[in-house]
């Protein structure tokens, strides 16, 4: 890690906690990224379905507009192989709608109110994780 | 009118601070979970620094009636776990690790994330549309 990665994580951090909070103190409402698409996708969500699109396309609205403000080019590094890819996405579509929530519900929003089903399904999903990377990246060398 | 600028502005922060912390860079949140790689401790800051500001929203929340929209806040959720949060908080953490996405970094990074991005979007999308066949089945299972 570059050193100042860190501060500009906690930054960043702080940013996606205060956007959580204008959500909840705004509109009453939990900032879970994978509800507020899943919603829309399964048609479960669709009887507010203009703060959804909202809130969605200002998620890609604005960081496209910051681009230009980085002196290096921004990249997600993603991997080429489409196959992991797709298993990636699969995964964590049907993982999210099941668990009723991910990264910004359940460990953002669900952590900070000391909710017990955030805390358990963040120590699985980062269990999960760190389990995933020792298989498929130091037993099988896939990613 | 006021719930869509209101859910627009938290869009745009919630964007702006996922880019900002470099949760959109798949090495970066791989390199969090990969403890016996060259460990990567960004990813504790970000949750650290997002946990914070929500704090101080919840605990706004015990002394307001509802939400500046007029709407109620979101009642504490059933405290029981049920098996559906664990098993798809696992296959969550394995799409995570495989890839190093999560749906709102995924969102995100959609105008700068080619073909791999777009892709993986999609498959996304298409696992959370069979998620609902595959909760009954697993729920069936689950009474046997």
């Amino acid at each position: 890690m570059i050193p100042i990665d860190w501060i500009w994580g906690l930054v960043g951090g702080l940013m996606i906690g205060t956007a959580a909070a204008i959500f909840l103190l705004g509109n009453g409402r939990i900032m879970g990224a994978s509800g507020l698409i899943g919603g829309l996708v399964d048609r479960t969500g669709l009887s507010n379905w203009q703060e959804r699109v909202a809130f969605l396309a200002a998620l890609v609205v604005v960081p496209a507009l910051m681009l230009p403000l980085f002196s290096v080019e921004v990249s997600t590094n993603i991997t080429s192989n489409l196959g992991i890819v797709i298993a990636g996405g699969l995964l964590v579509g049907i993982g999210t709608r099941l668990a009723n929530g991910c990264t910004s519900g359940h460990g953002v929003c669900g952590i900070s109110r000391f909710s017990l089903r955030g805390i358990v399904a963040t120590v699985f999903y980062l269990l999960a994780g760190g389990i995933a990377m020792v298989l498929f990246r130091h037993v099988l060398g896939v990613i | 009118m006021r719930r869509i600028v209101i859910a627009a502005l938290s869009g745009g922060l919630f964007g702006a601070g996922l880019l900002v912390s470099g949760m959109t860079d798949t090495t970066k949140v791989q390199g969090w979970l990969d403890i016996f790689g060259a460990w990567d401790p960004t990813l504790a800051f970000v949750l650290g620094g997002a946990i914070l500001p929500m704090l101080l929203a919840w605990n706004m929340t015990t002394r307001r009636a509802e939400s500046l929209a007029g709407t109620p806040f979101p009642a504490k959720p059933d405290p029981r776990l049920g098996h559906n949060l664990v098993i798809g908080s696992v296959l969550f953490g394995a799409g995570w690790g495989l890839v190093g996405l999560c749906p709102g970094p995924a969102i995100a990074s959609l105008s700068w994330g080619g073909t791999g991005g777009v892709t993986f979007l999609l498959a996304m999308i298409a696992g959370m549309l069979v998620a609902q066949p595959i909760r009954v089945q697993i729920d069936r299972l689950a009474t046997i």
